[in-house]
This record gives structure tokens, C-alpha cells and sequence, in this order.
């Protein structure tokens, strides 16, 4: 029972992140009907949004320590950084504790940018190319994206650490009567799982309840009609693929103290993403945020080990064991609807 | 009306006998025309360096890469000499190899073994490289090796730490200076054992390749023979991201240590989420429960950030050693670059001088002379105190360091500090040892 409860737990903070990049895909989808393979990649650029933060906070002056000595024997440069100086040691000390946090702030108009940027710069020109067409141009970006930022931060993890107060984990056993330490959970996690909650929450709520999100939803039923009505439903669209990339970008950015981020992070999410799209149902924004919990707590509980003794390997291909399944009984996902991608 | 003689006929006998000609790999014309592949003629000598320059290692790779430029320089006299000045050897003079000046070529091996050997028969073929060398993973060292075999080119390893490199893999024409699992394991268990007790209960992850078996292997034997029991063993993928629903049945079992045969991106990983479910502060029948990451590199000890404080591993070399060898090397290479070097880096130096030296002395860049040259070879004053080149499966054997993550480190690169230098007495095991049977080098091959 302890050990279903923490794999449980596990697969919320992975479904989380499939749940928040795969709405994004479908966001994408839905409006301009593109394929997006360059979403991990704006993941990635979300956590790395997390890493300049914490490198702009961390930028020194260097003063020489004559007692010390580096590693040729010259006097050591010990580097203070100017948040310290300028704020005091404490509260220069807490910023850059805190800089994962504020790389909220710093990553949603950056992300909105990359977002028009590709948008209007590239993925414009495929609307009308096959999804094939797509798939290779967004593709390509990605590669393009993730060896940019190898080039300026380098090859290896940068360990980019929670805010001192979050870090430590949560021992669930005890509050449920269990033995102490067995169901233990990280707190960062937690906070991941009702950061996610409360991003999906605000774009499904943007979309129900402004006039803004009651048009894109329009215009993803029917484009033609609600531009017959003299609305500018492409402008709207290009601001969807935006706010797609922000919602990215900002599950990119709370992983970062998950796993310390590298410039690969987002292809290792892609993939699954995209069978969590289609599991989902294609265009259907909660079917992606179903089954991204759902795919995520299934891989968790693959990677028990009665269950890999039983099935070895299991935990590799579970998701598209599932996929397949959910594909065979029901075509068009959890929760497609008629007509999507059936042309 | 062109009077030209060519006809469409003979147009096309003559491109297919040019392009049978061109197609024809270098290899085998230069092995008819020469004593061995790629000898010399001209006053240069072309070495490969066939490193990680893109993919995951491809940091490692660099700093290969840098060490590689280095050891040329001081090969070609310029620079300040590095560490031929304190080589044990004196056979090297600072004007190239042989009288003939060192030049390289580079190779992407993008840490995959098809194309680590595509770009290793490049080299070969194409630029005339007479010794391949680099590397940051066993599988393309393993793949590499056994090319450079049948092309009759000598193979000096980079970082592979697999047993099955000078293993049931080992070939006449590969070395391999770097140290092996089997010699982590015997260095580590006696400081587990006298650090953390001999009635440990250890639970490993393990990287599902040939590095992350054989290291298991090792581990749990020199533990397991000092009392140790092992829990658990389980295979985690080498694509693994996330290692949480891997580490979170620890909790549920009795043991009181998690090794983790991890390296690069898995290791940093694995140990950032092993301390985020708690395992440091974890106690298990009143003793702290205790991590161990038996293969660390400082490169990769940089992405795991704070976490790496106090944990044990091990390491072929440190920039921090006092020795003579050292001491030059890191003012070498940390004059010319600002960082001191890594142990990749020192073990690709180490090769290629290794390497010049053996040619040197032996006269000539025939691989079965370079070979015969290294078997048996012993020196000193290369950093890691008296070495011998063993020649039954030409395993370089020496010092290994036990080394933990620093608590209070003064820089970026002040993350390990050594915690026992363990004697190659200790780490010196028979040619036959069950870990390392199933090989045979075979004949030298030049080509």
C-alpha cells in the first residue's frame, strides 16, 4: 500500500510536466493546426530561463584574498556577488535563493516573445504544407534551439537549486499512519504538482471566461465562420501559440530544481508529450491534462520492481503499451472529438 | 561539330576505373605500399583525436581536446614542457616524435559507437592517422578498439572505466591508461568498510550497459567480501531522466546504503533526486543512511551542485595532488586555459605522451614495435606515482584515489578532496580474475 501510495506520488510531479507541455501542444494544434516539435524545446528554454536567472543574480566582483591561494598558487579571487553588496549579505543571499521563483517573472515575457517569434518568423509559412512539412521544419528548430543554448551554457547539468525553504522532503507515512520515512516527498515536488494545477487551471479559465478565450475557442471549432464575422482570428491564434510557449516555458522553469537542467531536457519529454496528445485526443485541452496525470502515474508504477521482475523492461514501454491500447479501443483518444485530424 | 576523341564508351571505362581507384580505401593501398597503415613518409606524423565534441560528454570531450593540444605543443618543444619535464622517460626531446612534427586530426564520436568508428576509419583512411585516442564512454572505447585491431593502428583509450575494455574486449593494439572498475571497487570497500562499518546493507542502481554491469559487479564483490550485504541491484535505463520512482523503493526496503553506478547525466540525477527523497537525512537502525557514487569525475560533480558533499567515490587523477607530474601538469594546462584540468583531460596527456615515448624507443610508428614498446613498460612522474603498462592485457596499473565531494569548496573547481591514495598492490589483480576472463589479445596487427 506504502509503496502504491509514493509511485503515486511520483507520477503526479512527471504527469505534471507531460500535463503542462502536452496542453501547450494542443493549444498549438487546436488554433493553427501545427504539429510542434519544437515544444520540448521551449521547455528546455524555460528551465535555462531559470539558470540565467540564477546567473544574473550570481554576477561577482572579485576581490583578491592574500590567505588563500587557487589552484596555481596565486592569491584567490573570492567573488561577492553585487545583489550582496548592494542589498546587504542576507537579503542578497535570500534573491538568488529565491531566483527560481522570480524566473517566473523573468520567463513569461521571454517565453511570450520566443513563442511570436517562431510563430510569426517560420511556422507561419507551413500552415498550409503537410503535417509532415511540419513536423521537419519544427524539428529542425529544436536542434537549432537546444545547440544555441549548448554553445553559451555548455554540454553538462547545471544544478539550479529550489529556494532554501522548499528544499527538505515531507514524510506523508507518518500523517497517514505509516512507519516514518517510508512515504516520503520532496517538497519542491508539491509545489510543482500545484504550480502546475493552478497554470492549467488559469489558461482553461482564460479560455471559458474572457471574450478573448471564448473567440480562440471559436475559431478552433469553426476558423472560417469567425473570420466571416470580421474577426481577426489568425492575431488571436498567434497570441495562443505564445501563451503555449509561456505555459512551456514555465513548467521548463519550476523542473529546473527537479532535475539540474541541460540543453537535451526537452527531447526527453517531447516524445512522450506527443503520445500524451494523442492518448489525450488530439485538440482536446482536457484530454491532454488527463492523460499527461495518467501516463505519468502508469510510468511510475512501472518502475516498481515486482512489476519490472514480472514484465523486465516494462518501465521503457508502458506509456505506448498504453498508447496502443487506448488507440485500439478508442481511436480518436480519451476524449477526441469528431473530426480532428480525420481529413 | 566537335572533333573530340572522347567517346561515351570510353568516357565511361575511364570513370570507372578512376572511381574504383578513389573508392578504394587508403587502408589497404598504403598497407601494399608501406611497412604498416599510415606510416609516415613526409616530415609529420598525424595523430586522431576521436573525442566527444557533440552529445552529452561532449564538455569532457573538450577538455580533452585541450589536453590533446597541450601534449602536442609540448611534443613539438613549444610550451613550457608539461609534464615531459618530470616524465620518468627521457626519451622524448621536444621535436616531435621521431624527428617528425606532430600534427592531429579530430573525430566527433557523439558518444555513440557507429559513429565514434565512423569518425576513427576517417581518420584513418582519410587523413593518415597513425594512432586513434580519445573517448568518454567504455561502449565506443570497446567499438573504437576493435576498429583500430583490424585497421593496424594503435589505440590509446581516453575515459573508459568498463573491465571488459582491457577485459574480454581487450585487443594487441589497444591501452588503456585509465583505471578500471574492478580497481574503484578495490580501492573504495576499505574505506566504506572502515567509514561506514562492515555490516552495511547496500541497494545499487545501475546504468544498463557495459560500464554500469561490470562497475555493479565490482562493487558488490570487493563489498560483499568485507561483509556488506546487498539488498537489491536494479537495472535503470541509460535514457533515464528522472530517477525518482527508482529511488523511492529504497524506502521500503532495509537498506542503509544506495550505490549508484551512474555517470554523467544519470549520476548527476540519480544523487539530486536520492537527496531530495531525503536518503542523506534518512536513518536506518540508528546509522545514517549513506550514498556512494563509486566512479566521480569533478565535470560531472559540477551539475550535481551541493549534493555531492561528503559522498565517496573514486577518481583516476585530481588536480589537487601535490606530485611532481601533477604539479606541472595543472600549471600547464591551467596557465594556458585558467581552470585546472579534469581526469579526462590527464589521461588523454598521459596517452599521448605515453604513445610518442613508445615510438621513440622503439624506433618506429609500426604499431607491433609501439606495442611491444609499451608491454611491460614501467615509469613514473606522469601523476599517478610508479605505473606499469602490464603487458598480458595492457591495463595500466597504479595509484587510485579515494576522493569525497568537499564541504567547503573555495571555487567551481574545488570539489573533491582525497581521502586516501590507494597503492596498485591493492588494486592489482590476476590477468585470469573471473571479472576479466573470456579475452584474448591476439596477434599486433599493422595493418
Amino acid at each position: 500500500m506504502d509503496a502504491i501510495l509514493l509511485q503515486t506520488l511520483n507520477g503526479l510531479d512527471k504527469g505534471s510536466a507531460y500535463a503542462m507541455i502536452a496542453l501547450g501542444l494542443t493549444l498549438i494544434f487546436g488554433t493553427l493546426g501545427v504539429v510542434n516539435f519544437a515544444h520540448g524545446a521551449l521547455f528546455m528554454i524555460g528551465a535555462f530561463c531559470a539558470v540565467t536567472m540564477q546567473r544574473l543574480f550570481s554576477i561577482s566582483f572579485e576581490t583578491l584574498d592574500p590567505t588563500q591561494t587557487d589552484f596555481l598558487g596565486n592569491p584567490l579571487k573570492v567573488k561577492t556577488p553585487y545583489v550582496e553588496s548592494w542589498f546587504g549579505p542576507e537579503m542578497g543571499a535570500s534573491i538568488i535563493d529565491w531566483s527560481v521563483p522570480l524566473a517566473i517573472l523573468f520567463s513569461i515575457p521571454i517565453m511570450l516573445f520566443v513563442g511570436y517569434a517562431m510563430e510569426r518568423g517560420l511556422i507561419k509559412h507551413f500552415y498550409k504544407r503537410p503535417h509532415a512539412d511540419q513536423i521537419l521544419v519544427t524539428f529542425g528548430l529544436a536542434i537549432v534551439m537546444q545547440e544555441l543554448i549548448k554553445h553559451y551554457y555548455g554540454a553538462n547539468p547545471i544544478p539550479t537549486s529550489a529556494p532554501d525553504a522548499f528544499k527538505g522532503s515531507f514524510d506523508f507515512g507518518t500523517m497517514l499512519g505509516f512507519d516514518p520515512n517510508v512515504i516520503i516527498y520532496p517538497y519542491w515536488r508539491l509545489v510543482y504538482f500545484a504550480f502546475s494545477a493552478i497554470v492549467i487551471g488559469a489558461v482553461f479559465a482564460f479560455l471559458r471566461f474572457t471574450t478573448f478565450g471564448m473567440v480562440v475557442r471559436a475559431g478552433m471549432a469553426d476558423r472560417e465562420t469567425v473570420g466571416l464575422l470580421g474577426i481577426n482570428i489568425d492575431k488571436r491564434f498567434t497570441i495562443m501559440f505564445g501563451i503555449a510557449a509561456a505555459v512551456a516555458g514555465l513548467a521548463g522553469v519550476m523542473y529546473a530544481p527537479i532535475n539540474s537542467p541541460n540543453y537535451h531536457m526537452g527531447m526527453d519529454f517531447l516524445v512522450l508529450s506527443f503520445v500524451v496528445v494523442v492518448v489525450g485526443g488530439m485538440g482536446s485541452l482536457p484530454g491532454a491534462v488527463l492523460a499527461g496525470f495518467m501516463l505519468g502515474i502508469l510510468e511510475s508504477f512501472a518502475s516498481m520492481n515486482w512489476i519490472k521482475d514480472i514484465i523486465p523492461g516494462i518501465d521503457q514501454i508502458i506509456i505506448y503499451l498504453v498508447a496502443i491500447l487506448i488507440l485500439l479501443t478508442r481511436p480518436r483518444g480519451l476524449m477526441g472529438r469528431k473530426g480532428v485530424m480525420e481529413d | 561539330m566537335s572533333n573530340s576523341n572522347f567517346t561515351r564508351r570510353g568516357l565511361l571505362k575511364t570513370s570507372a576505373v578512376a572511381g574504383a581507384g578513389v573508392a578504394l580505401p587508403t587502408i589497404f593501398t598504403a598497407s601494399s605500399a608501406a611497412a604498416y597503415t599510415n606510416e609516415p613518409t613526409g616530415g609529420s606524423v598525424t595523430l586522431g583525436f576521436n573525442v566527444p565534441q557533440t552529445g552529452p560528454y561532449a564538455d569532457e570531450g573538450a577538455d580533452e581536446l585541450r589536453a590533446y593540444q597541450l601534449a602536442v605543443e609540448h611534443l613539438n618543444g613549444e610550451g613550457d614542457g608539461g609534464m615531459l619535464n618530470t616524465f620518468s622517460s627521457k626519451a622524448l626531446q621536444g621535436n616531435g616524435i621521431l624527428g617528425k612534427k606532430v600534427e592531429y586530426v579530430t573525430g566527433d564520436t557523439q558518444t555513440k559507437s557507429d559513429a565514434a568508428r565512423a569518425s576513427a576509419k576517417s581518420m584513418i583512411e582519410k587523413d593518415g592517422a597513425v594512432m586513434i585516442t580519445g573517448g568518454s564512454s567504455s561502449g565506443v572505447a570497446i567499438a573504437v578498439q576493435g576498429l583500430c585491431q583490424e585497421a593496424g593502428v594503435i589505440f590509446m583509450a581516453g575515459l573508459t572505466h568498463s573491465n571488459d575494455t582491457t577485459g574480454k574486449d581487450k585487443k594487441a593494439n589497444g591501452f588503456r591508461h585509465f583505471f578500471n572498475a574492478y580497481m574503484s571497487g578495490a580501492a573504495l570497500a576499505p574505506v566504506l568498510a572502515a567509514r561506514y562499518g562492515t555490516d552495511r546493507k547496500a541497494y545499487h542502481l545501475t546504468a544498463d550497459y557495459t560500464w554500469g554491469w561490470t562497475q555493479e559487479e565490482s562493487i558488490k564483490a570487493s563489498t560483499e567480501a568485507l561483509g556488506w550485504e546487498t539488498v537489491n541491484a536494479v537495472k535503470t535505463p541509460l535514457s533515464a531522466t528522472d530517477f525518482s520512482s527508482y529511488i523511492t523503493p529504497v524506502l521500503q526496503t532495509d537498506a542503509d546504503v544506495l550505490v549508484l553506478n551512474h555517470y554523467g547525466g544519470n549520476m548527476v540525477n540519480s544523487l539530486t533526486n536520492a537527496v531530495q527523497f531525503g536518503l542523506r537525512e534518512k536513518q536506518v537502525n540508528g546509522r545514517n543512511f549513506e550514498i556512494v557514487v563509486p566512479l566521480f569525475s569533478r565535470l560531472m560533480a559540477r551539475g550535481a551542485g551541493e549534493n555531492i558533499k561528503g559522498i565517496l567515490g573514486s577518481t583516476n587523477w585530481h588536480w589537487s595532488l601535490t606530485d611532481e607530474g601533477s604539479a606541472a601538469f595543472v600549471k600547464s594546462f591551467g596557465t594556458k586555459y585558467g581552470f585546472p584540468p579534469s581526469q579526462a583531460a590527464h589521461t588523454v596527456y598521459c596517452q599521448t605522451l605515453l604513445y610518442a615515448d613508445a615510438c621513440e624507443r622503439a624506433g618506429t610508428h609500426n604499431p607491433c614495435g609501439v606495442g611491444e614498446a609499451l608491454e611491460g613498460f614501467e615509469f613514473d612522474g606522469l601523476g599517478n606515482g610508479k605505473t606499469v603498462y602490464r603487458a598480458d592485457d595492457h591495463q595500466c596499473f597504479k595509484d587510485v584515489l579515494v576522493v569525497k565531494g568537499k564541504d567547503n569548496p573555495t571555487s567551481e573547481f574545488d570539489l573533491l578532496e582525497v581521502v586516501e591514495i590507494t597503492p596498485a598492490e591493492q588494486v592489482t589483480y590476476d590477468p585470469e580474475h573471473p571479472m576479466f576472463a573470456g579475452g584474448n589479445l591476439g596477434q599486433c596487427n599493422a595493418g
